[in-house]
Parts: C-alpha cells; structure tokens; sequence
C-alpha cells in the first residue's frame, strides 16, 4: 500500500475505516460477517425447527389439523408478499451500484410496506387464531377440531403443541421482519441523505442479505406449518 | 471494484418463477400424493430458496469462495442437528401415541 | 539497567487517552480486553463465593448451613456464572481480544463496534443474571431442564434465561469478528501454516461459538416463552418431550466445554514453546486438531443423556463418537510433551501454570473416557466423579491456562513485569489446592456420592473435609495473583518489549502496544515458533 492510484483513490473515500487497508478489503468484510451472521440465524431456527420435526412425526394427526385451521390463501399471499419484496430488494442493490438514489429511495420505501403489509396479514392470521380459541394456555381448545376432522385421530393435548410452534416460529420470524424494517428505516434515511453510490453500498448490499434471509425462512414456514395435509379427507 | 450487475430482466424472471413455484406448491397440497406431499413442498421450497441465494444474494456471481463455504457449513451442521437428534427418536420403538402420558395433576406453577 | 528513576512513559494504548468515555466508547480491541478482564474477574469472585458456601455446606453430612432449596441455587448459580460469565468468555474475550490482532499484524479486529457492543452485551446479561441473584436466583441446576424449569421450579427462571441468551449473543458477535479478522486481516506473508497456534485455537473456538451458541439460545428462549405463555412444549402431559429440551440443550452446552478449553490449549502452545526454547513439535497436528476438537465436538451431545431415557441404539452411537473425541485432545498433549522434550526448560510462572495444565488436562481427559463408556457412565452419571472430570478440565485444564496466559502477556499488556516469586507460589498453591479440592471428589463419586445432594451419607464425610481444606487453599491461590498483579501495576518493573525473547508478531511492538498496534504494516517471512533463531532472554528477566 504505497502510492497506487488504488491507494490515492481510497485515501478519500470518507467511508474506509482506518484499520482497513483499502475499501476493497472492508467490503469483503462486511459481507464476509454478514453471511456468518446468517449462518448463526440458520442455527438459531433451526431448534425451532428440530422441534417440529419431532413433534411432526409423534403427532402427525394433530399437526395436519392445525395446518387446515390456518388460512392457506392469506399465508400463499404473504409468501408473495415476501418474494416481491425480495426483488425490490434486490433491484435496490442493483440501484445503489449504479448511483441511482431516487430509484434506490423507492425501491426502500417499497420494500419496507411489503414487509408492513406482511406483518399486517399475519396480525389478521394470529387474531383468527385467538378468536377459535387457539392460542396455548389456559383458554386453548381443540373440541371444534376435533369436531371437524372425525377423519383424523385427534388428541386434544399435544393439538396444543402444533400452535405453540405456529406461534414460536411465525412469531420469531415476525420479530425479524421488524428488526429488518428497523434496518431499513436506517438505510433508508441514509438513502435519502445520499450516503449510497457506486463507490460505497456495503450496507445496502448486506441489509439486502438479511432480508433475503428472512425471506428464506418464510419460503419453508410456508409448506411445514400450512400445507401439512390439505388433500381432501374422505 | 469488480461488481457484477445483474440484469432487471433476469431478476424480474426470477420473481415470475418464485411466484409460480409459490402457486404451485399451494395447489399441489391439495392432490393426494400420500407421503409425497411433503416430499414436493420441501423440494419445491428447497428449489425456491436456491433462487433466492443464488440470484438475489448474488451467490451465483460472488468470487467468494467463504460465502459458499459459509453456506454449506451452516446447513450441514443443521442437518447434524437433526439427524443425530433422530437418531435417537428414530430408534426408541413403542407407538408413537403411547408418547403423551396420562394426564397427571400439573399445576402451572407460574 | 536503570533502577532508580521511572522512565518517561511512552504513548501506548493506556496513556493516550483518559476519562471514563474513552474507555466506555472505545473501539480499541486491547481496551476492550481490559473492560473484558475487569468484568469477568467480578463474576469469578461471584461464582467463587457461590462455591465456598457449597463447600462450606458440604464440611459437613447434615444439611445445616442452608436450606435445601437454598442449595439447589448456590449450585445451580454457580455453575451458570462460572461456564457464561466467566469460562466462555475468559480467554476469548480478554487474551482473544488483546492478541488476535497483536498476532495477525492488523490494526483492530475487522468490527471494532461490533467488539463493544458483545461487551455491552456481556454487561446488560451480567446486570439482568445480577439482579436475578438478588431477588431469589434460580435452582434448576446450571442446565435448566423440563419440566421442572419450565413448570415447577418457583424461582426466577425467565429472568437468569434472559440473561444468558444475551450472554449468548456477546459471544457469537466475538466469534463472528474472530473469524472475519483471521480470514482476511493477516499481514503480507502471513499464511495459514505462519499463524500462532493461538490463533487456530481462537478460529476453532469461534467456529463452535458461531454454530453452537444460537441453538442453545433459541432453546432457552422457548424455555421463557413456556414458562411464560404456558406452551407445552416441553411437557409431558400434552405430549411434549423433555428430552426434545436436552437434545437442543446440550447440542450447544456440549461444544461449549470446547469453547472454554481450546484456547487455553492455544495459551499453553505459546508457553511450552517459548519456555522450552523449541518450535512446536507438529504445528500442523495441533492446528489440524484444534479444528477436529471443533467439529467432532458436535457429534457427542447425548453422552450427557445416556440415562435419560435415550434408546439404547443412539447411546451406543454417542458413546464411539465420544472416544473419538480424545484423540486430536491425546495428540495435543503428545506434542507439547515432545516440544518440552531435549527443550532447554525455564519453570516461569507461566511454564508452571503449564505444565500444570498438561498433567490435569490430562487426568481430565482419561476420567472422560471412563464416562463414555456406557457401562461406566450408568453407575457414575449425576455422582462426584462427573463433578471431578469436569473441575479437571475447567479449573485444572481451562483456569490455569487462563492464568498461565494473564501471567505471560501480562508485560504486554500492562507494560510491567509480576513478582515472579510471588507468581510462582501463587501457581504452586493453586496446584496444591486444586488437587487437594479435586481428586478426593473422584473418590466420592465412585463410591457413590450423588452430586447436586445437600446431605450424604456420614461415610463419605472424611473426603468431604479434605476437598473444603482444598478449596480454601485454591482460594488463596486465585487472591494472590489479584493482589500483585494489581501491585505491579503501580510499583512493577517497567517491562521490556519482549522479556521473554518470545516469538510473535505481538512481541515485536512495545510493551504496552500503541493504540494502532503497528507504525508500519509487519511483513512476516519465518515460519512461527522460530526459535533456533532467537536467542533466549537473559536469566535476570526470567526470574
């Protein structure tokens, strides 16, 4: 690191941090402890998912009950909910790369009443739940379950575990879809002060990461919680 | 700094695909496949996920071997997580009913 | 040398700045590694009284110094303080800190934010698990189970649950910037086979801290969420399995004993080195099974579960996997005995607190083979011999390379130099105690003492006696350090760059470092451990 032009040319970018050698090195980085970070949150649901995978296999009855008295069409909606805002997200990045603040700023703000509007849906989804009265605790029942599938050999007592993991993981996944709008409140404002351009989008790059994840988790919440057993019962 | 930008037609196709596959999995559930219903939802949403890392995480295009090597490790130590777990449901025997015990008197204590 | 005056203080990390912001609003790795020590020494003193009054207790057979209930906590607390918020944290957190950027020729860690934050992160959990003592503590045992912690148990649970996971969280962002910074800070021509074992110890450590931690935090997060929304999962009248919570629980708190021992096998890799004046004999063995440590560690979770109600097919899988897991242990320990082989031998503190480790590592380790045999296991699970095993490795093993590593930095980091002799006796007596605590406890547990008991049979009162004498001993043995090291920090022997003649990049800046480490970027061109090369220190400094 002498007198390269890279070197001259970083020693102005106002965004390298001193004990980075150059930006190059930074970005790597940033990106680098970002999927790292991401590897943690795979672990961190996957307990949660341990646990249903378990509790699947001892209680399919029960779980392919709960999984029809949840709303398939509002849960397909907010899947595609998610994936739009995945591509807004996306062409967010690609904005930023190229310098395009106004388009980076909508692109944000989109992005951002997706994820609202996601959360809305599932507010609606939980609401429904507590009104049948199943939510666990004191006041959880599964008699209209079991009233509607004679079909399926239902148990009312592990019935209360399908919803407690429907609210663990949807609960969880909610509460990283609110750090994320939190996330994107900063770039977003950031964006608006034109902080982002070619020369420096790092956080716009790894926030896309993390919203991409949560996208991930929701594309196998989706098909574990919904679509245990919808095929018609005879 | 060597960047790859990606095509809006590319990412926009993307989209379409992940919203098809979306619809197809939601209509699939209802067709009994017996034991192949899961099998289809996971692979689909397998398949859906590959698109998001690969393309809108930019997997496809990174230099980076640590990002894919960070990404496989996480998912083999997960799948460790379950397979070791299972190893142990797995092979306990007795119907998988006779697990929930008769209800003893349990206070809640809180 | 001079002896009278005191030398004009150099700028170094210390001096350069002072007031309370620019300690708590630092970035720079070494001042956090101080917060670090500070911090974690108030815990081992917390932890530590906990164990006096269990030993105290347990001076005699009748329950008579505290109620039962009042027990279950004493033990329960002092293992979750002693394992989250001393052992995870103490190399890692101070020595990792301190060094690993020292050691790879960088300035900082790649997120120096991020490194205040975990401790900030440390500091909340440890006020939250503080205040949690105060209004009652917790007695379900430092390992939570179901259902008892989930809908029995009438003490503060959520509250010591909450503060672990935040605990939990300081240290994945510790290993998170441990791994960014050896992946892509090193200096030019420092390659992968060129990094101090010390460093490998702290990559396999981070890796387990990345992938292990998260899961024993959701764990305790559904354990909250349980106890306080009354789930199910976890219980077994609605058909929830307790064990689902050990398998999630240990699948973390088994590789987390490899998160506490393996950077003190880094630490006792640099002193046998440099106290036998030899390169480390098969650098690529131990780095190779520092990494094996890590992942095989995962494997072994269920050898905590043989006798919980696991069938018997996996307990058989468990247990081989579990041998398995001692030989990169066994090969570590054959290569420090071969570097200390035809060595030329300096018994410093630093070598003492080492050689002290090799021997009861070692006895730890063994004493672990004999758990994993089922057949063994069945009669000594849950007796002192498990209690034994693991104070072998943790106090034996992990406490005393701790303190070997404060005693060998120490010039580094404080710019001063400890009363050797009094290092010396302090390493000798916390020998002596810690045996005297230990082994006798090894001798219950096979004859049959059950651990987490607040009474026992009169019979086993006579070893009971000699563990307490023990523990008063390793008692002073862990004050005495605390009370001259803190002398030297005022009335010490300024210390030279490199006392030791040490090899490493660390060693090549002042003592104490600047607070950008380096003035000029190091180029590395020698293999680590390049002691052929170096000549050994004069006699004075050693002594």
């Amino acid at each position: 690191m002498s007198d390269s032009p890279a070197a001259l040319e970083t020693a102005h970018n106002p965004q390298l941090r001193h004990h980075f050698s150059d930006m190059e090195q930074q970005t790597q980085a940033s990106t680098f402890g970002m999927w790292l970070f991401l590897a943690t949150e795979i672990m961190f649901f996957g307990g949660m998912f341990l646990a249903y995978l378990v509790y699947r296999y001892w209680y399919y009855d029960e779980f392919a009950a709960g999984s029809r008295s949840i709303d398939i069409w509002l849960g397909t909606i907010n899947t595609a909910v998610l994936i739009c805002s995945s591509l807004t997200v996306a062409l967010g990045v690609k904005a930023a790369q190229l310098g395009k603040q106004k388009l980076l700023v909508f692109l944000l703000s989109l992005t951002m009443l997706f994820g609202l509007a996601f959360l809305a849906i599932k507010g609606l989804e939980w609401y429904d739940k507590y009104e049948e009265h199943h939510v666990p605790g004191y006041s959880f029942s599964a008699a209209d379950l079991i009233e509607k599938y004679p079909q399926l050999h239902i148990d009312p007592r592990p019935e209360q575990i399908y919803f407690s993991l429907y609210f663990a993981m949807t609960g969880l996944h909610a509460l990283h879809m609110i750090v994320g709008l939190g996330i994107f409140s900063f770039l977003l404002y950031k964006a608006i002060r034109g902080t982002y351009g070619p020369d420096y989008h790092t956080p716009v790059e790894i926030g896309g990461l993390y919203w991409h994840f949560v996208d991930i988790v929701w594309i196998y919440l989706f098909p574990l919680l919904y679509l245990i057993d919808r095929k018609p019962l005879r | 700094m060597s960047e790859h930008v990606v095509s809006n037609k590319l990412y926009v196709g993307i989209w379409a695909s992940l919203m098809v596959l979306t619809v197809v999995t939601a209509s699939v559930a209802f067709i009994d496949l017996g034991p192949f219903n899961t099998v289809v939802a996971l692979v689909i949403a397998t398949l859906k996920a590959l698109l998001v890392v690969l393309f809108f995480m930019h997997v496809k295009y990174t230099s980076e071997k640590m990002t894919k090597a960070v990404i496989v490790a996480a998912i083999f130590w997960l799948l460790l997580l379950m397979v070791l777990s299972l190893a142990d449901y797995g092979t306990r025997g007795g119907r998988v009913s006779a697990q929930v015990r008769a209800p003893a008197v349990m206070r809640f204590v809180g | 040398m001079a002896t009278v005056a005191v030398p004009v203080e150099r700028d170094n990390y210390i001096n350069h700045e002072y007031g309370m912001r620019s300690w708590l609003l630092t970035t720079d790795h070494k001042r956090i590694a101080l917060l670090y020590l500070a911090s974690i020494t108030f815990f081992f003193f917390i932890g530590g009284f906990f164990a006096l009054l269990i030993r105290l207790e347990l001076l005699t057979p009748a329950g008579d110094l505290v109620l039962s209930d009042t027990y279950n906590k004493l033990f329960s607390m002092h293992g979750q303080v002693m394992i989250f918020f001393f052992l995870v944290p103490s190399i890692p957190a101070v020595l990792g800190n301190f060094l690993v950027p020292l050691m790879v020729g960088a300035k900082d860690l790649a997120f120096p934010r991020i490194n205040l934050l975990s401790w900030y992160l440390y500091i909340i959990a440890g006020a939250i698990y503080l205040h949690c003592i105060i209004v009652g503590g917790v007695d379900t045992g430092w390992t939570f189970y179901t259902p008892f912690s989930t809908a029995f148990s009438n003490t503060k649970v959520i509250e010591a649950g909450i503060a672990i996971f935040i605990a939990g969280f300081s240290s994945i962002l510790t290993g998170l910037n441990f791994v960014v910074t050896i992946h892509r800070m090193r200096a030019p021509g420092l390659t992968w086979s060129r990094l101090p074992l010390f460093i490998w110890a702290h990559y396999a450590t981070s890796i387990i801290m990345l992938l292990g931690t998260p899961v024993l935090a959701i764990t305790l997060l559904l354990v909250v969420f349980e106890r306080a929304f009354n789930l199910g999962i976890f219980d077994p009248t609605r058909g929830g399995d307790p064990l689902l919570f050990q398998h999630l629980f240990w699948f973390y708190s088994h590789p987390a004993v490899y998160i506490m021992i393996l950077p003190s096998m880094g630490v006792i890799t640099e002193i046998v080195a440099c106290f036998s004046r030899k390169r480390i004999f098969g650098y690529s063995f131990v780095a190779a099974s520092s990494i094996g440590i890590a992942v095989l560690g995962f494997l072994v979770w269920a050898h905590h579960m043989f006798v919980a109600g696991i069938s018997l097919y996996s307990a058989l899988i468990f247990s081989i996997l579990s041998y398995l897991v001692a030989v990169p242990s066994a090969i570590k320990v054959f290569n420090w005995t071969a570097t200390m082989y035809k060595g030329s031998i300096t018994f410093s503190t630093p070598m003492l607190y080492a050689m002290g480790f090799i021997g009861l590592f070692t006895m730890g380790g063994l004493t672990g083979l004999f758990l994993a045999c089922l057949g063994i296991d069945v009669h000594v699970t849950d007796t002192y011999f498990v209690v034994a095993h693991f104070h072998y490795i943790m106090v034996g093993g992990a406490v005393m390379g701790y303190l070997g590593g404060i005693h060998f930095w120490w010039p580094k980091i404080s710019g001063r130099l400890y009363p050797e002799i009094w290092g010396k006796i302090a390493a000798v007596t916390v020998f002596l105690g810690f045996n005297l605590t230990f082994f006798p406890q090894f001798i219950l547990g096979y004859l049959g003492m059950p651990r987490r008991y607040w009474q026992y049979p009169p019979e086993f009162q006579v070893l009971n006696v000699f563990s307490t004498a023990g523990s008063t001993i390793l008692a002073v043995g862990y004050v005495l350090p605390m009370v001259y090291l803190i002398w030297s920090l005022r009335y010490g022997k300024p210390a030279p760059d490199n006392p030791w003649a040490a090899a490493g990049l660390e060693w090549t800046t002042q003592s104490p470092p600047t607070t950008f480490n380096f003035d000029e970027t190091p180029v590395v061109t020698q293999e680590a451990y390049d002691y052929e090369h170096i000549p050994a220190p004069p006699l004075e400094v050693a002594l």
